[in-house]
């Protein structure tokens, strides 16, 4: 959700002014829409993730009670080391960066090579290509789910990570997106780097992804915390700790005893969360920051 | 080192009515200096990117060193071009964009690092190497953008209005380095502008456009003195020349109903009427007894050593003069001039210094 906000500032180059200066450039009335709207956003996203953290640290008699308690009184950080004595943790989590890691990189590398192709390489039927492309990915994954199920199960690839992985690798989004942001490139400097003698790797390598900079790490975070919360299809795909990622440890969590004690489910779902969120902190300044700036003369 | 020969070549877009260059015969020499001009979208920058293997040809050939271009990739040509944009890499120092090509082409990186100083010495840009395009001002970009080109010593230069960005004063310097630059390079140059200046000082010919069909191709004197037609002669020369539309009579025209004799052979070959340019020097103010024209005047602009005169000739009842355009007469004065907007000054043309052409087809009569 956030990412995808922030994603669609860092394109803002193009016109799109961003939240901060569009409130400011508007009369009283405009402004007060758009703070109210703000704080809309904001609780929609915040007043549950609030509720997790404070489960997370909650007695599982504290959980269930009316009036509602929105502090954790009694501490009970305990929940969290139960998660990890309870399910293998470890194993999950070891899984779900393998999965991440080789999902997301395939991802990334076939989004910008087929976006490459599609908006700087010339060849017949071009334009039909990106189409047909666009389009096979655009059906659903629920659709295809079924017959992609029992392909993998043909091949004997159940419970195993090229199983869970190489049926996740398509990627229109990344095709799309990457397509536009070179599309978006001042095309001189790529005719000067033609001109240079570049050939098409070191045409992409040294010229056009250093000018792409930014909407290729937002690319890469939206893929990794895609990847990272895939559900659906690891869930089917494998059923126990060598193969199967966090997200469905954590149903194993949930469904362990007869009433489920959400305290402890609630702190593995706030370790879940953590990595991304580290990630997102590090990366979101490399987004925000314009590398095509002298290139051309505004 | 190398000759340019455009045959007949035409570059017709997709989707649109007419050729955006039209069947365009250019021989350069080598060594030439050759600007290109005319006005906006007559196909400046198409004839360019032509040549530079940047555009599909539609028709005719581009010859380089006499070998036909068709099917050579831009890299292949061994042309540098020069972009109105600069379209520096902004990834890249000012060292690493120069050497971008000559790494490219695997040069050794002793003859890399030789080739990339002497054109930061000639172009001024020692203290630059290490800075970004991001952290340079117009000029310096230019400047890098000019050294990108030379190091690698390519066969033709293409310059589309490197100068168009820069300020008047940077203009005038830069103008003359790389005038100047070419001369000690020798390197064949096509250049692109639209400024009349950079276009007569600059080259050794001059190539003019219009709607995307050659017009005329000759030195900037020839260009000044004989224009092949309406067009040429309106488009070169600053302020422009002054043009009248007048019936034939007896070896007499008609300007601003003053009755001026011309050539009588000159006048024999035109067909109807004819259009009759004087440039600015070629009038001279008379005294209110003598025959001329009673202009009323409405801008003067001084430049200290001349004047530039524009005004409007005070109404002539007379079928048989119809000025081209605007109604304007722009002379000039040698000197100091007292005359002032609101004036009225009795000018004459000079019968020999005439400019004559066929009304009709606008080509150039003598
Ligand atoms: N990619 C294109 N597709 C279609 N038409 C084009 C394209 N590029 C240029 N044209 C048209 O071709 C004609 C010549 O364009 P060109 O850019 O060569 O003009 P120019 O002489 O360089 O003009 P300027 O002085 O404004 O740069 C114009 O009418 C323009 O509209
Ligand atoms: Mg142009």
């Amino acid at each position: 959700m956030s990412a995808i906000a922030r994603l669609s500032r860092t394109n803002g180059r193009a016109g799109m002014p961003s939240a901060e200066s569009g409130i400011q450039g508007r009369g009283p009335v405009g402004k007060a829409f758009g703070y109210a709207a703000m704080v809309l956003v904001l609780l929609i996203i915040a007043v549950p993730l609030f509720w997790i953290v404070v489960t997370s640290f909650k007695r599982q008699e504290n959980i269930y009670v009316r009036p509602a308690e929105y502090l954790p009184i009694p501490f009970h950080p305990e929940n969290y080391s139960e998660v990890t004595s309870r399910i293998p943790f470890s194993a999950y989590f070891r899984n779900s960066v393998i999965i991440t890691f080789f999902t997301a990189s395939i991802k990334i590398v076939l989004g910008v090579l087929s976006a490459y192709a599609l908006s700087l390489l010339r060849f017949p039927g071009r334009n039909l290509l990106f189409v047909v492309i666009l389009a096979a990915l655009m059906v659903p994954n629920q659709i295809t789910v079924i017959s992609n199920f029992a392909l993998v199960a043909q091949l004997g690839w159940r419970n195993t990570f090229q199983g869970i992985i190489i049926p996740l690798c398509g990627t229109a989004f990344g095709t799309f997106l990457m397509r536009n942001q070179f599309l978006s490139l001042p095309h001189e400097i790529i005719e000067a780097a033609r001109m240079d003698g570049a050939g098409p790797l070191k045409l992409l390598w040294r010229v056009v992804m250093p000018l792409s900079w930014p909407t290729l790490v937002a690319f890469s975070l939206i893929t990794v915390v895609n990847e990272w919360n895939e559900y659906l299809w690891p869930f089917l795909m494998s059923d126990d700790a060598r193969t199967a990622p966090l997200q469905v440890g954590l149903t194993f969590l949930q469904n362990n005893d007869g009433v489920t004690n959400w305290g402890p489910v609630m702190a593995g779902t706030v370790l879940t969360i953590l990595p991304v969120l580290l990630l997102f902190l590090v990366l979101q300044r490399q987004m925000i920051k314009g590398l095509t700036s002298g290139a051309v003369k505004s | 080192m190398a000759t340019v020969l455009f045959d007949e070549a035409t570059r017709h877009y997709p989707k649109t009515p007419t050729p955006a260059v039209d069947k365009v015969t250019l021989e350069i020499p080598d060594g030439e200096f050759l600007v290109l001009v005319g006005p906006s979208g007559c196909g400046k920058s198409t004839t360019l990117r032509m040549l530079a293997g940047l555009e599909p040809i539609d028709g005719g050939r581009i010859l380089i060193d006499g070998h036909d271009q068709a099917g050579v990739r831009p890299r292949d040509r061994d042309i540098a071009m020069v972009f109105q944009s600069y379209a520096l890499y902004p990834n890249m120092s000012a060292f690493e964009n120069m050497a971008f090509a000559l790494r490219n082409a695997k040069v050794a990186k002793p003859e890399v690092e030789q080739r990339v100083r002497e054109a930061a010495k000639i172009l001024e840009l020692e203290d630059l190497l290490t800075k970004k395009p991001g952290q340079m001002s117009g000029g310096q970009r230019q400047r890098v953008a000019m050294g990108r080109a030379i190091v690698r010593q390519p066969k033709v230069f293409c310059m589309d209005e490197p100068l168009s960005n820069l300020d008047a004063k940077l203009r005038v310097s830069t103008r003359s380095q790389i005038a100047q630059l070419q001369r000690r390079l020798g390197v064949t140059t096509v250049y692109v502008t639209h400024d009349q200046v950079e276009a007569m000082t600059m080259g050794h010919r001059v190539a003019v456009l219009k709607d995307g069909r050659l017009q005329q191709v000759d030195t900037p004197a020839n260009l000044y003195d004989r224009p092949v037609n309406t067009f040429v002669a309106s488009f070169i020369g600053s302020p422009a020349i002054t043009m009248t539309r007048s019936a034939v009579r007896e070896g007499e025209v008609t300007v601003h109903g003053l009755p001026v004799a011309l050539d009588r052979a000159t006048l024999s070959t035109a067909s109807g009427d004819v259009v009759v340019g004087f440039r600015p020097e070629a009038w001279e103010v008379v005294g209110a007894g003598r025959p001329g024209i009673d202009v009323r005047v409405e801008l003067v602009e001084s430049l200290g050593s001349e004047a530039f005169v524009h005004g409007e000739p005070e109404r002539v009842v007379d079928d048989a003069t119809v000025a081209l355009g605007s109604e304007r007469i722009t002379f000039k004065v040698i000197g100091k001039t007292d005359l002032d907007v609101g004036d009225t000054v009795r000018v004459a043309p000079i019968a020999q210094h005439a400019h004559v052409f066929d009304a009709e087809s606008g080509a150039r009569l003598s």
